[in-house]
């Protein structure tokens, strides 16, 4: 397909600019010429050519609304139109942030309870809303924990994390100047005990948990690994990216959790918009409030107010607030569903995994063989000793049947990983059409595996070359309109 | 299958090689066998001439597209020149790993650290064992 | 409504297949002290009906301004219809990352287009596919110096946005880095003198803004050269994008990276958030920048297509080693970014030079009112700072008529109390103009 750039005619254009009702003041006559530019070199189109170009771009991208999206650890439920209506509501979408607080009592009542309802969902003594995305929200909670230690005049130098966590982390830990110090898996894919004991020392700040695990799996010895971190000062962080799997049905501030990340485009319905926005709330214990990024939201009778004074604060880790407008949505998700439908969002997303996990089971190797969360890991061992087919392929091929591949070489201490997350918003009839689909690429690659290696064979582009691309990058089309 | 280890050189577990060129210097890279494991190299990231090293630290960066690996330094030295053609060039490790595709030539701290590290043969049983 | 679409006949099957009695033994794993026995204590659910009536009763208790005089970092401007209409297609929205390229192609092309424009208007060679704003934007750049460069110094000049050295201090301290604030001089600009005595060789970053927070367009050239030689770099930001439609770009006056908060290109005010950070730097730092990047490249059968590439600067490679741990980001937003930079074209000129003159009149006509005056002399781009009698009250008269009000100044800079940071963009017209001067005089 064409670029923007190369569609571009002289002369053309999409808008005309009102014209000035005040006195004509020529900005060289203000500013010094040399801080001015002759003029920008972009693209000049009709309005029609603009639409035409951004709808056929469309039709060549995948989203949930296009069809079954099973990406593990990502979460991508479908996202309920009415939420996208509520929130280009003007009274949403209009409102500068810096509109004096009598002039903005419905946002700060939505910032409010939000809050509130996260920290009762999650159990925790508060939530700040300030952070735009989960690994933002990392971020945040690590630096919360390394202004308490700041503040109590103890120096810790060192992160744990488990060898099977997001890449975001240890990246998170090392940005907030911690050594990341990496816990092994046992063999049932949860934490080492016997490692974290001898690893959890005085001088860490804490453990980064996901839990659920990057495997689906939940930590059966969570009650061990609180005790182990509490009882040497440090904090226990949950990273939160799997909250799908338990709404309703634990609390993680009651499993001994100090801090928590969301993602509210993942577990609370908010669209991931080809990766962003989204917004990442983090939640705390009560020790650890004094500690979140101002400004905070006060209630004072009926009545909402912005509160600056918080001298412990981290400070800000964003202009602002937060994603507000994605807050609208989330808020909207859980208003709708109510206490009974965010349970049984849950339930619903555990039950299809365990679904799809049983399916598959005798097709593909399972990684661990034991009852999982929202989520189930496979390897694609079994295909590659057998006929040479990676994962890769087994994800290309995929897309031949109209399915988005799961989360495929994720977590990398399963070989060959093919991780699927159904999520609760399938029906019965989607996820058995996909499982035998499944079923039906593993006996391709038996019998046909240069078929499957060939894949895809009906998308637009076919296996695109990503060595090409990072020895010669073109980030920037270099031509001139 | 990874190329012969030539035997005039010297080689370390985390897969590099250095071979004396007779005036207190090295010239070093990767193995084949290493640049099979990485698959496509991308890019090099090259040290600084006169930079310091210790055996056995960090000197360069290997990427292909979907991992990073550090490149150790098999002596202690100083690094006197190093292979700026891999710049535009980072396939050539993939594709001469024990000759065009050197990365940098350092000058010695102790030219009896290379006792330190395997001959071709002792490399190749390391390979061997890892493989099991 | 919990939009699952299961019918009781259906989960019977899927618990058969699983081998389940009750859906409670699918959670065995979970200590039984710590099941809750309750349902959470949230309000009761709502049909879509009552939610819709609900939340529009929420919106309705926000008061949206016929005018308003605010900039100072979020901007009121025209949002032209297309980019509402692209970006509600739900085959971009509801789509994740693109890392399955085949399927992925509409993105990965409007990014790579977007990323073009970006480092047109910059004046770089480079941009990513955002950050999460241009505050987190900014202090991302000043890590990466330091990492990059192994230094531990950020100089930051005080007519920065105050949220944006906020920002820019709260990342630095997680890292273990010095923050020094330089002054601006008395026409508005900066110190130059006193900034350059506070490069030193321990210095990564100098960071600065232009327009800055007073709307003052900064003559970056003149320092470029001194922190070169001092081994930093120069990381000029912007927090009104428009700017970009008419000042020189940063880029060709030295700059070596330039971040912003590309709000103002055809996303809404949201109050604040979401945003896009903008981030562009130069072609030596390609395999540095943070967060994602789009490339082009060609299929096996030659045909051009788009990848998300270099990943391995990325937190998912690199881990521990990684500059930034950024992941999502605001790839929504910079959609929308590019549809409105396709809309406006070379308009976009024309565009900021509405702007410019819509602030000069009123600029001048609040400097012809009793008792104000203009407090910098430096040349502004569409915001300004006036000195007049009470500003407390100047905002809360605007506000009793429906108006948000300038900037209150005083909170931020102790030397600037009595003053105000107004904004005038292409929405506000002259009868609004005569309409604040009114209010104002009024008693």
């Amino acid at each position: 397909m064409e670029l923007i750039f190369e569609k571009s005619r002289p002369g053309r254009g999409a808008t005309t600019i009102p014209r000035s009702d005040v006195p004509e003041v020529a900005a060289g006559s203000i500013i010094d010429k040399n801080l001015l530019r002759e003029e920008v070199d972009l693209p000049e189109v009709a309005e029609v050519d603009l639409i035409r170009h951004y709808t056929q771009l469309s039709k060549r991208n995948f989203g949930v609304d296009v069809g079954f999206y099973p990406l593990g650890s990502c979460t991508m439920k479908y996202n309920p139109k009415i939420n996208e209506d509520i929130s280009r509501l003007p009274g949403f979408t209009s409102l500068h942030p810096y509109a004096p607080a009598e002039f903005s009592q419905g946002s700060l009542q939505l910032m409010y309870e939000t809050r509130q309802y996260l920290s009762e969902i999650f159990g925790m003594a508060d939530f700040a809303l300030q952070p735009a995305a989960g690994a933002h929200g990392e971020l945040t909670g690590i630096m919360v924990i390394k202004k308490f230690f700041e503040k109590k005049g103890e120096k810790r130098s060192q992160i744990l994390i488990p060898d099977a966590a997001h890449g975001t982390n240890p990246a998170s830990g090392a940005l907030c100047g911690y050594q990341v110090v990496t816990v092994r898996s046992n063999s049932e894919g949860g934490v080492d005990i016997d490692h974290l004991r001898e690893l959890m020392a005085e001088i860490v700040a804490g453990l980064m948990l996901t839990n659920p695990n990057t495997l689906g799996l939940f930590e059966r010895n969570i009650e061990q690994v609180a005790e182990i971190v509490h009882s040497r000062g440090g904090f226990l962080y949950c990273d939160g990216a799997n909250a799908n799997a338990f709404m309703g049905k634990t609390r993680p501030g009651d499993l001994g959790f100090d801090v928590i990340q969301l993602n509210l485009h993942k577990t609370f319905s908010t669209p991931h918009g080809c990766g962003g926005p989204g917004s990442g709330p983090v939640g705390v214990g009560e020790k650890l409030v004094p500690h979140l990024p101002i400004p905070r939201i006060v209630k004072r009778g009926d009545s909402y107010d912005w509160d600056y004074d918080c001298p412990d604060s981290i400070g800000r880790v964003r202009a602002f607030y937060g994603n507000f407008n994605v807050m609208v949505k989330a808020y909207t998700y859980i208003r709708s569903l109510g206490p009974d439908g965010l349970k049984r969002a849950s339930e619903i997303a555990v039950l299809n995994a365990n679904y799809v996990k049983e399916r598959l089971k005798p097709h593909y190797d399972l990684a661990y063989d034991r009852v999982c969360m929202h989520e189930c890991v496979f390897s694609g061992n079994r295909q590659v000793k057998e006929s040479g087919v990676h994962t890769s392929d087994i994800a290309k091929r995929l897309l031949d049947y109209g399915y988005h591949p799961p989360t495929i070489y994720f977590p990398m201490i399963v070989p060959e990983a093919i991780m699927i997350e159904p999520n609760e918003t399938e029906s019965k009839e989607t996820l058995d059409a996909f499982c035998d689909t499944m079923i039906a690429i593993a006996h391709e690659a038996k019998e046909n595996p240069d078929l499957v290696k060939s894949a895809p064979l009906t998308t637009p582009v076919r296996r695109l070359d990503d060595v090409k691309a990072a020895r010669e990058p073109d980030v920037c089309w270099k031509g001139r309109m | 299958m990874s190329k012969p280890n030539p035997a005039d050189r010297k080689y370390t577990k985390e897969h590099e090689w250095a071979k004396e060129n007779g005036d207190g210097t090295i010239t070093m890279g990767i193995t084949d066998h290493a640049q099979e494991l990485l698959t496509d190299i991308v890019f090099v990231e090259l040290p600084p001439v006169g930079k310091k090293v210790k055996q056995m630290q960090p000197l360069a960066v290997v990427e292909s597209v979907k991992s990073v690996s550090d490149v150790y330094s098999p002596v202690s030295g100083e690094v006197v020149e190093i292979n700026s053609v891999l710049e535009a060039h980072p396939e050539l490790v993939n594709q001469d790993a024990f000759g065009d595709g050197w990365i940098a030539k350092l000058k010695m701290d102790d030219p009896g650290e290379l006792m330190n590290l395997m001959d071709a043969a002792g490399y190749e049983d390391m390979i061997r064992e890892d493989k099991h | 409504m919990d939009y699952v679409p299961h019918t009781p006949e259906d989960q019977k099957k899927i618990m058969e297949t699983v081998g389940i009695r009750t859906i409670d033994d699918l959670f065995t794993d979970i200590p039984e002290k710590y099941k809750l026995k309750n349902l959470l204590d949230l309000p009761s659910a709502l049909s879509e009906q009552d939610v819709s009536a609900l939340m529009k009763g929420i919106g309705n208790r926000n008061t949206i301004p016929p005018i308003t005089l605010m900039g100072a970092g979020a901007y009121y401007h025209y949002i032209p219809a297309v980019v509402g209409h692209v970006i509600s297609r739900s085959e971009f929205y509801t789509a994740y990352t693109p890392y399955q390229a085949e399927i992925s192609q509409g993105i990965l092309q409007a990014i790579y287009e977007y990323q073009t424009m970006i480092a047109k208007l910059t004046g770089m060679q480079v941009a990513n596919a955002s950050m999460y704003d241009g505050a987190s934007a900014m202090a991302e750049a000043a890590v990466l110096a330091a990492k990059t460069l192994n230094r531990t110094r950020i100089v930051v000049i005080r007519s920065v946005h105050p949220e944006y050295r906020q920002v820019v201090k709260t990342y630095a301290w997680a890292n273990g880095y010095e923050v020094i604030e330089t002054p601006y001089e008395k026409s508005g600009r900066m110190n130059r003198d006193a900034l350059l005595e506070a490069v030193d060789d321990r210095t990564a970053a100098v960071l600065l803004q232009s327009p800055n927070f007073f709307g003052i367009v900064e003559d970056i050239a003149s320092i470029a050269s001194d922190v070169h030689a001092k081994g930093a770099l120069l990381v000029s930001g912007f927090t009104e994008a428009t700017s970009l439609g008419i000042l020189k770009p940063a880029g060709d006056m030295g700059a070596d990276f330039v971040v912003g908060e590309g709000q103002a290109f055809g996303n809404p005010m949201n109050f604040g958030g979401p945003y896009l950070g903008i981030f562009a730097g130069t072609d030596k730092f390609l395999r540095k920048i943070p967060g994602r990047l789009a490339g082009a490249t060609v299929d096996r059968e030659g045909k051009r297509g788009f990848v998300l590439t270099l990943q391995t600067r990325e937190q998912h490679i690199r881990r521990e080693k990684a500059t930034s741990n950024i992941c999502s980001n605001e790839a929504l937003c910079a959609l929308a970014a590019g549809v409105y930079l396709v809309c406006l074209g070379k308009n976009l000129k024309k565009l900021a030079e509405l702007n410019f003159q819509k602030a000069h009149y009123l600029k001048e006509t609040l400097s012809g009112l009793t008792g104000w005056e203009s407090v910098f002399s430096a040349p502004v781009y569409n915001e300004f700072v006036m000195r007049c009698p009470d500003p407390k009250t100047v905002n809360q008269k605007l506000e009793n008529a429906g108006i948000i009000g300038g900037y209150e100044l005083g909170k931020d800079y102790p030397d600037l109390k009595e003053c105000l940071l107004f904004c005038a963009t292409e929405m506000m017209t002259k009868d609004d103009i005569d309409r604040v001067v009114s209010i104002i005089m009024g008693s």
